[in-house]
């Protein structure tokens, strides 16, 4: 593979982002690939929105993408999707989390949560709908939301030549270890 | 082996492995993560300084001791730590010393975007400019060696995206560095007039061999591809180029910044047709280039506000801009920052909030949120520990034009040890009213939890001496000092309005740890943080009136038709909004 692959993962503070990106860079740089991660946390821990992009290919120059680039645009939350779509190629690809969390705006009743998002997505580019919230649930912990989407987006992107299985044991705490291989298959199934 | 690491991961490999022994730093986005990474290094002593221009002076004093130095700080902490810097400059060093400046173009946690290229030209400092973290860990290395050869301090230029952006590394052993001996050196290392007029003559002779060393140095290097189109560049900002231009273009990639090679710059210059230079933020190389007599094309295209980025080269110098999927942007909602759900600061802003006639002076930490809706209680925000003394300046001002109105100051604890302390003596000494409130959270909350001189531990874990907030208050000569818990509304209310009739200095200490801390056992004790019931809204009684929202605390919403909800995964019980409510709505969860 020659050219450089450009992934966004976006999302609010607290949604395990930033261990997602961990998982997914430690498991590219050990197939092999030159990469590069590049996180905004600013104030997550605050409630702001949440972004680390990882491109990865034979040599990567630049760590961070514009606008019209991204392979593909892994949302953790809905309005979160629409804010950074415009980074998303044409045809590029959609992973959306069917999941919102209001933002304090909206808390306060200054604005309303933005309607439909889904809908007017989907009629712009290639969609895949995940509904993490419900599957983690399943497995038996909210927080695996994180891992289930990075299944999902091995799986859109078809990232095939990477040990996921040793990514995610190197990467997570030790008691964790099982329910999140666990996470990341059902987050490949759902795809 | 190789290992993904931030540019400030890479910077603590780089000193461990060059064989520092002493670091220090006031922590600061985006430069934090520098020390707290040397920290894991046991073979280094490292400490939280209370402020930028203590650390470069610690620094300073074991470089002359004969031992490698690193002080740390983010961009607007240099402006702190300018004093000893320049004068560091005449003195030069013993063992190697590097001061780390980790600037924020964008502004992504900061007050300003100033380019910190400028303090090695004025203070005249090496600089060296790292452009990924393998370069940070190896600039790190090669500026200790170019340090100790040249008997000068060296400038390590970051930014945001080196500092917070991962890429691989290199990793190798340490290479222990004995200590220098130390001789003492009246003439070197003490900065009389006298002294100074010889040791000024000394450094410059020093920057000329330096400039020649720059002019062969391998990492500032020259890259020929198309002549058509030459780039000079450095930082994060050569490799913005190389993603839009690639094998396109030929350049000249600088690694060393000050002093200029400019014998390189003109070869460089004279082999390519078009000549580019690519810089984020201010035209610093631009300008020395231009007045060296070159052609140059580089402001005029690229702009200096904000942080670079390929997009805006490829359509600044190629005219090329990416297709890109359009979307109702109205529609989207803003995500700002907001103060926790439980933050001890919310009590205290709520009641500040509803004073009329006050003004709030603030200052740099999380309480700066205090500014947004909707509390929206602060009238200033201009640099750690303004808000004291710019609030007894306000003051003054008010006294001489006769407007009645209660200025309060309000400061962090560790922003305190910081710089308050110097205000606070101001106001009582020049015979103040300004109140000064200290938000004690017990922690340094928004750039990630670091100790402070309050907490009672140092950076590498040990358990020291608390300084008390109180006694020093006492010991500047402030009388009227309270302690009080911020969640209680009734008692800040009652200590915020005995301020507001005081005509002397008044100090409020405001003291709850910060909602996110891990509290040691005695502090969960202490406070009572483990009998903490959340709340709930009981909609029968909800009246709909709206006043609980005015709290902002991101834990409850508001449904019409239903009323308040109280998310049960945020909410941590702190009561602020169950005192607000008129209607006894909220109560507690299982009472
Ligand atoms: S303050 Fe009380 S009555 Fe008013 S909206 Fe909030 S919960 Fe309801
Ligand atoms: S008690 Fe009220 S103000 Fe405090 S955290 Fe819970 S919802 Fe927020």
């Amino acid at each position: 593979m020659s050219e450089t692959k450009n992934i966004l993962l976006v999302g609010v503070g607290g949604q395990g982002i930033i261990l997602a990106s961990k998982v997914l860079s430690k498991g590219l740089v050990d197939a092999g690939f030159d990469v590069k991660m590049s996180e905004v946390h600013g104030m997550a821990q605050r409630g702001g929105s949440v972004t680390t992009q990882v491109r990865y290919g034979e040599k990567v120059y630049s760590p961070i993408i514009g606008k019209g680039q991204a392979d593909i645009l892994v949302a953790f939350e809905k309005m979160e999707a629409m804010r950074w779509i415009e980074y998303l190629k044409p045809n590029g690809k959609l992973v959306i989390n069917n999941y919102s969390i209001p933002s304090v705006p909206v808390l306060t009743g200054q604005v309303k949560y933005p309607e439909n998002i889904i809908e007017e997505l989907k009629e712009k580019v290639d969609t895949t709908v995940i509904d993490a919230a419900n599957a983690a649930r399943e497995l038996g912990n909210i927080r695996t939301q994180n891992i289930i989407m990075l299944g999902a987006l091995v799986k859109a992107l078809n990232i095939t030549e990477v040990n996921w299985e040793e990514a995610i044991r190197e990467t997570v705490k030790e008691k964790y270890i099982d329910i999140n291989l666990k996470a990341f298959n059902r987050g490949m199934e759902l795809v | 082996m190789k290992r993904l690491l931030t540019g400030n991961e890479a910077v603590a490999r780089g000193a461990y492995e060059a064989g520092v022994t002493v670091a220090s730093a006031y922590p600061g986005t985006p430069s934090t993560e520098i020390l707290e990474n040397i920290a894991k290094y046991k073979e280094i002593y490292s400490e939280w300084a209370p402020n930028e221009k203590v650390a470069l002076e610690v620094a300073i004093g074991a470089s002359i001791a004969g031992a490698r130095a690193i002080a740390a700080m983010k961009h607007v902490g240099v402006n702190v730590a300018a004093d000893p810097l320049f004068t560091f400059a005449y003195t030069g060093v013993n063992g190697g010393c590097i001061l780390v400046t980790a600037d924020d173009p964008g502004m992504h946690s900061s007050q300003n975007e100033q380019d910190n290229r400028y303090y090695a030209k004025s203070a005249k400092l090496v600089m060296l400019e790292p452009s990924d973290s393998q370069e940070a860990k190896d600039f790190v290395k090669l500026g200790y060696e170019i340090s100790e050869m040249f008997d000068v301090p060296i400038l390590l230029r970051l930014t945001t995206r080196i500092c917070h952006s991962k890429t691989l590394v290199e990793l190798e052993e340490r290479q222990e560095v004995e200590i220098k001996e130390y001789n003492k050196n009246i003439a070197k290392y003490v900065a009389t007039p006298a002294n100074g007029r010889i040791l000024h003559v000394k450094l410059e002779e020093k920057l000329k061999k330096l400039e020649e060393y720059s002019n062969n140095t391998p990492i500032n290097k020259v890259e020929f591809n198309d002549k058509s189109i030459g780039i000079i560049t450095s930082g994060v900002a050569y490799q913005y180029a190389k993603e839009v231009f690639g094998d396109n273009a030929s350049y000249l990639k600088l690694g060393m910044t000050f002093p200029l090679p400019k014998q390189k710059i003109r070869e460089f210059a004279e082999q390519v047709d078009k000549l580019y230079v690519i810089e984020e933020l201010e035209p610093y190389l631009e300008t020395e280039i231009k007045a060296m007599g070159i052609d140059v094309i580089g402001k005029e295209l690229i702009p200096n506000i904000g942080e670079l980025n390929p997009d805006i080269i490829r359509e600044a110098l190629l005219g090329e801009k990416k297709e890109i999927i359009e979307m109702n942007s109205e529609k989207i909602v803003s995500r700002p920052p907001t103060m926790c759900a439980g933050c001890p600061h919310r009590g205290l802003f709520y009641v500040l909030s509803k004073k009329k006639n006050v003004v709030i002076t603030g200052d740099i930490g999380c309480y700066t949120l205090g500014s947004a809706p909707p509390l929206e209680t602060m009238d200033t925000c201009i640099c750690m520990g303004a808000s004291v003394s710019a609030g007894h300046g306000f003051s003054k001002a008010f006294e001489v034009n006769g407007k009645e109105a209660k200025v309060f100051g309000v400061i962090g604890d560790s922003t305190f040890f910081h710089s308050g302390i110097t205000g606070l003596i101001d106001i009582v000494y020049n015979k103040g009213n300004a109140a000064t409130i200290i938000l004690d959270n017990r922690i340094t909350g928004m750039t990630g939890h670091q100790e402070n001189p309050g907490t009672g531990y140092t950076l590498m874990g040990e358990v020291t001496e608390q300084i008390d907030l109180v006694k020093i208050c006492e010991a500047i000569g402030v009388k009227h000092i309270e302690v009080i818990n911020p969640l209680d509304l009734e008692e800040t209310e009652k200590a915020i309005d005995k301020a507001i009739n005081t005509d002397e200095p008044v100090v409020i200490i405001t003291k709850w740890p910060c909602v996110l801390k891990k509290s040691p056992k005695e502090e969960i004790e202490e406070y009572g943080l483990d009998q903490r019931k959340i709340c709930t809204v009981e909609s029968d009684k909800c009246k709909q009136c709206k006043l609980c929202l005015k709290v902002g605390c991101p834990a409850i919403s508001f449904e019409e038709g239903i009323g308040a909800i109280i998310d049960d995964t945020m909410c941590v019980g702190c009561d602020v909004c169950l005192q607000v409510c008129p209607f006894n709505a909220i109560v507690k969860v299982g009472e």
